[in-house]
């Protein structure tokens, strides 16, 4: 199987470059996921740069961009890619190395949605109580792994990646805001009230396509407009 | 070169569960905290937690702390530490309600309190009917809880250095552990943090065997740093094999989907395990499920076209029930099997899974090591946490949610006890060059070139060498000859080469590194395991079948100088109830 990856090492790179790499055949084992791939084209040079840790999908290490769809090789079987496989690093992120970004931005939108539960009332000497329906609203947020094949596809995130707080960031605010435990509502609302932090989102749903958890940003982010408006009449 | 130096009260190695709660505790109670993590935060293993924590809550059925108490000391097969269990299962409860009010989105009851569901091993009133004392956000609760961890650090503005590699403790002559001599992996350079107290929190070592559940990321860094440090690592023979790993591949299924009810079947449609553990069947014991499993395999009796797995069924559970308590393990299973568990049963085989033994700790987590006649004193400024530690809560066998437990009590617990130890000791003793040139060298050596052995396929034969002499079952024989063949890959490893010698983000390097670290972890596990002669929780002897409480109801100390082995008394006195004294073991 063929692959194409994109290769830059900024010691002794003057520009980055395209390097084809050749798995045999007989490496290749049915259920093979494209991380396994990426591990024994490694064995073959050391200095092939990747982010990787669980294997399964759960720790968001492995985002990249692969046949023109930002994923995580570690869930992507072999068998459903177009070879070659051009495999680059996430587009709209500054490259670090080879298939490596440098995330700060993203870390830094996140930290900005304040995504930590607040909640000033005095402390019971149990559990807050939250019934399941209310629960049940936060499937679908709480699970995201900040992988950032996301924002790494939202155009609008490219065009502004300073002001636009992007879709995994805006997903964090969505789970805040709809914890009935947490009651900084109003002031989550305040902040994300500007033309930039939520309003560059055009809707273009890439987020949602590309989420390797099956999560929806793009609805998250229509979510809060729509509570942003119920909260204004 | 200057080399870049920072100060802090506290450094944490490790940013999963353990380190994460201790930097909270320390952030919170004003003290200087630095958190260095080879991966960032939210990417460490604690994110893979599947099943839940245990607590005795009493949400769902009747339960008590005691009643934990006695089932954590029955799964240790007796070798746990009692004072430090009691500590552990008395405080589990106020543990779980503060995850709560950090935000962790547990799942709920219709009352709307913390859901609970059975885990193997647990018990009410002293090994009676069977209790549900796992507290679960769905099969996400690592996720959930090291993600509201890490939310409330950023809150309390703790320090972070993402994606820093730590190589080696610094150590002076009297014995002062002063902080770690790291580099940050992005530019490759090297800097030294010095801490009043160092906790290491950086979890397992299941990366020693070739098919685990582990993150690659597992290489028991912390171990083998604490062996090069002089501290002996105890019990590192006893490796819990979880039963049901995806056969071939490793990935976990949560001992939770037979606490919801699914059961496992041989290739006569036989629930087998309702003849090895009559009365807890599928939730007796991971040490008595995991042994099941490879006998019923022995004997010809497993599933697949070369026979070499079971069946776990979860078919009867019906969809709506798979999907809302267990949506990521369908959804694994799909990648990874083209099965969904609602149509067809997962192949599963016992995996490599966790680390019982490690760094021995006192139950405020600091480091201790047998001094002359004191088997347990106090390294200075060195405490340890999580999985990388042994306090021993687990002893020969860990019960399912009891780790997460464990990470979270103890690394609160160390904190605490860091916060005194600062009050003590106010300023950072004189930084000892030696130490840190030292740990430099171990940096420069992976500069070297020319004609070497690569990393990679050296990693794995080391994996094989201990999926094939330190299995499931051993014996003398198999082990010697594991020995044998470790030492002669420990040789091979100390010339080995990278072909990458660049800095930035050279992750060749970092590889090599942790071979290294894997190397330590592997010889302590096999050496112990040669050492122990008797049978006992996940250690299974063929030649010394039986449990042997006159000769082995110790703990052993595995050391670095002559891979030599001691011995230390198990801690039989809790600290305010009576003693469980060692019974037979039936589930
Ligand atoms: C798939 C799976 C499911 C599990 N499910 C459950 C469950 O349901 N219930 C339960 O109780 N237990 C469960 N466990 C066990 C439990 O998850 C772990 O034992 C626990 O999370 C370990 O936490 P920790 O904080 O000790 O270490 P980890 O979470 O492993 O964190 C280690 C940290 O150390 C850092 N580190 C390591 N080496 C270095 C270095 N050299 N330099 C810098 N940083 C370093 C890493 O970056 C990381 O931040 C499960 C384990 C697995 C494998
Ligand atoms: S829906 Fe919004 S956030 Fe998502 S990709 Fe489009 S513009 Fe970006
Ligand atoms: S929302 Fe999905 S794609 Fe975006 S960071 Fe989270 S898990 Fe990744
Ligand atoms: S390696 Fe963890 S998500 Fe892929």
């Amino acid at each position: 199987m063929e692959f194409s990856i994109y290769r830059f090492n900024p010691d002794t790179d003057s520009a980055p470059y395209m390097q084809s790499f050749t798995l045999p055949d007989d490496q290749i084992e049915p259920g093979m996921m494209l991380l396994d791939a990426l591990l024994l084209l490694k064995t073959k040079d050391d200095s092939l740069g990747f982010r990787r840790s669980c294997q399964h999908g759960v720790c968001g290490s492995d985002g990249m961009n692969v046949n023109g769809t930002n994923g995580l090789a570690c869930i992507m079987p072999l068998a459903n890619l177009k070879a070659p496989v051009v495999l680059r690093p996430f587009p709209g992120m500054p490259v670090i190395r080879d298939l490596i970004v440098d995330m700060d931005n993203f870390y830094r939108q996140y930290r900005e949605a304040e995504p930590w539960l607040i909640n000033d009332s005095p402390e019971p000497e149990v559990e807050r109580l939250q019934t399941p329906e209310d629960r049940d609203r936060l499937d679908g947020l709480y699970e995201c792994i900040l992988c950032g094949c996301c924002s790494a596809s939202c155009p609008s995130y490219w065009w502004n990646p300073d002001r636009f707080l992007g879709p995994a960031a805006l997903l964090q605010a969505a789970r805040f805001i709809e914890d009935s435990r947490d009651q900084a509502t109003e002031h989550r609302l305040e902040r994300l009230d500007d033309a930039y932090r939520l309003y560059r989102c055009h809707g273009i749903m890439n987020c949602t396509q590309v989420c390797p958890k099956g999560l929806n940003p793009s609805k998250a982010i229509s979510d809060i407009r729509r509570t942003m408006i119920k909260r204004s009449v | 070169m200057k080399l870049t130096t920072r100060k802090f009260d506290a450094l944490i190695i490790g940013a999963g569960g353990a380190g994460l709660r201790a930097a909270l505790q320390l952030s919170n109670g004003d003290a200087r905290v630095a958190v260095v993590s080879k991966v960032f935060p939210t990417r460490s293993h604690t994110v893979a937690a599947q099943g839940g924590v245990n607590a005795a809550l009493a949400n769902v059925l009747p339960d008590s702390w005691h009643w934990h108490m006695f089932d954590t000391i029955k799964g240790s097969d007796y070798l746990g530490d009692q004072d430090a269990i009691e500590y552990m299962c008395r405080a589990a409860p106020k543990v779980v309600y503060e995850l709560e009010h950090f935000g962790v989105p547990f799942s709920r009851l219709d009352d709307g309190g913390i859901y609970q569901r059975a885990f193997g091993g647990q018990s009410q009133n002293f090994g009676k009917e069977q209790a549900a004392r796992t507290c679960a956000a769905a099969d996400r609760t690592g996720h959930a809880i090291l993600h509201s961890l890490y939310q409330q650090n950023l809150r309390a503005r703790t320090h972070f250095f993402d994606e820093y590699f730590a190589i080696d403790l610094i150590k002076d002559e009297a014995g002062y552990v002063l902080g770690v001599v790291a580099f940050e992996i992005l530019s490759g350079e090297p800097i030294v943090i010095e801490a009043k107290t160092t906790l290491i929190a950086t979890g397992g070592a299941g990366q020693i065997f070739r098919t685990n559940t582990n993150s690659l990321s597992n290489t028991g860094d912390g171990m083998a740093m604490a062996l090069r440090a002089g501290v002996p690592l105890e019990d590192m023979e006893f490796v819990q094999f979880h039963p049901t790993g995806i056969a071939g591949r490793g990935m976990l299924i949560t001992e939770g989907v037979r606490g919801e009810g699914g059961f496992l079947i041989n290739s006569e449609d036989e629930r087998f395990m309702e003849r090895y553990a009559p009365q807890a069947k599928d939730l007796a014991s991971r040490d008595v499920v995991s042994r099941a499993i490879a006998i019923e395999v022995r004997e010809g009796r497993g599933c697949g076209r070369n026979k070499d797995h079971v069946l776990l069924d979860m078919r009867h559970l019906g969809a709506d029930m798979i999907m809302k308590k267990l949506p990521g393990i369908r959804e694994m299973s799909m990648t990874f099997l083209g099965v969904d568990p609602i149509e067809k049963p997962i192949p599963v085989f016992p995996t490599c899974h966790y680390s019982m033994g490690g760094i021995p700790t006192n139950r405020d987590g600091q480091v201790v090591v047998p001094v002359k006649d004191t088997p347990e004193d106090p390294v200075p400024g060195l405490y340890a946490a999580g999985e990388a530690a042994c306090v021993s809560v687990h002893g020969a066998n860990r019960l399912g949610g009891n780790s997460l437990l464990d990470i979270l009590v103890f690394g609160r617990a160390a904190a605490n006890h860091i916060l005194e130890f600062l009050k003590d000791n106010r300023y950072h003793r004189p930084l000892p060059q030696g130490s840190v040139d030292q740990a430099l060298e171990r940096l420069s050596r992976w500069e070297r070139k020319g004609d070497g052995e690569a990393v990679e396929p050296l990693r794995q034969e080391l994996r094989k060498v201990m999926e094939d002499h330190c299995g499931v079952f051993r014996t003398a024989e198999v082990m010697q000859e594991g020995v044998d063949k470790l030492r002669v890959l420990r040789e091979r490893i100390a010339n080995a080469v990278i072909r990458d010698h660049s800095q930035t983000f050279n992750t060749a390097r970092i590889e090599a590194m942790e071979l290294e670290n894997l190397m330590d972890c592997a010889m302590a596990t096999m050496c112990s395991a040669l050492g122990r002669e008797e049978s006992r929780g996940a250690h299974s002897r063929v030649d010394f079948p039986e449990r042997d409480d006159e000769r082995w109801l110790k703990h052993s100390l595995y050391s670095l100088l002559d891979d030599s082995m001691d011995y230390k008394p198990v801690r039989t006195q809790p600290v305010s109830v009576e003693s469980f004294p060692p019974k037979k073991r039936v589930y």
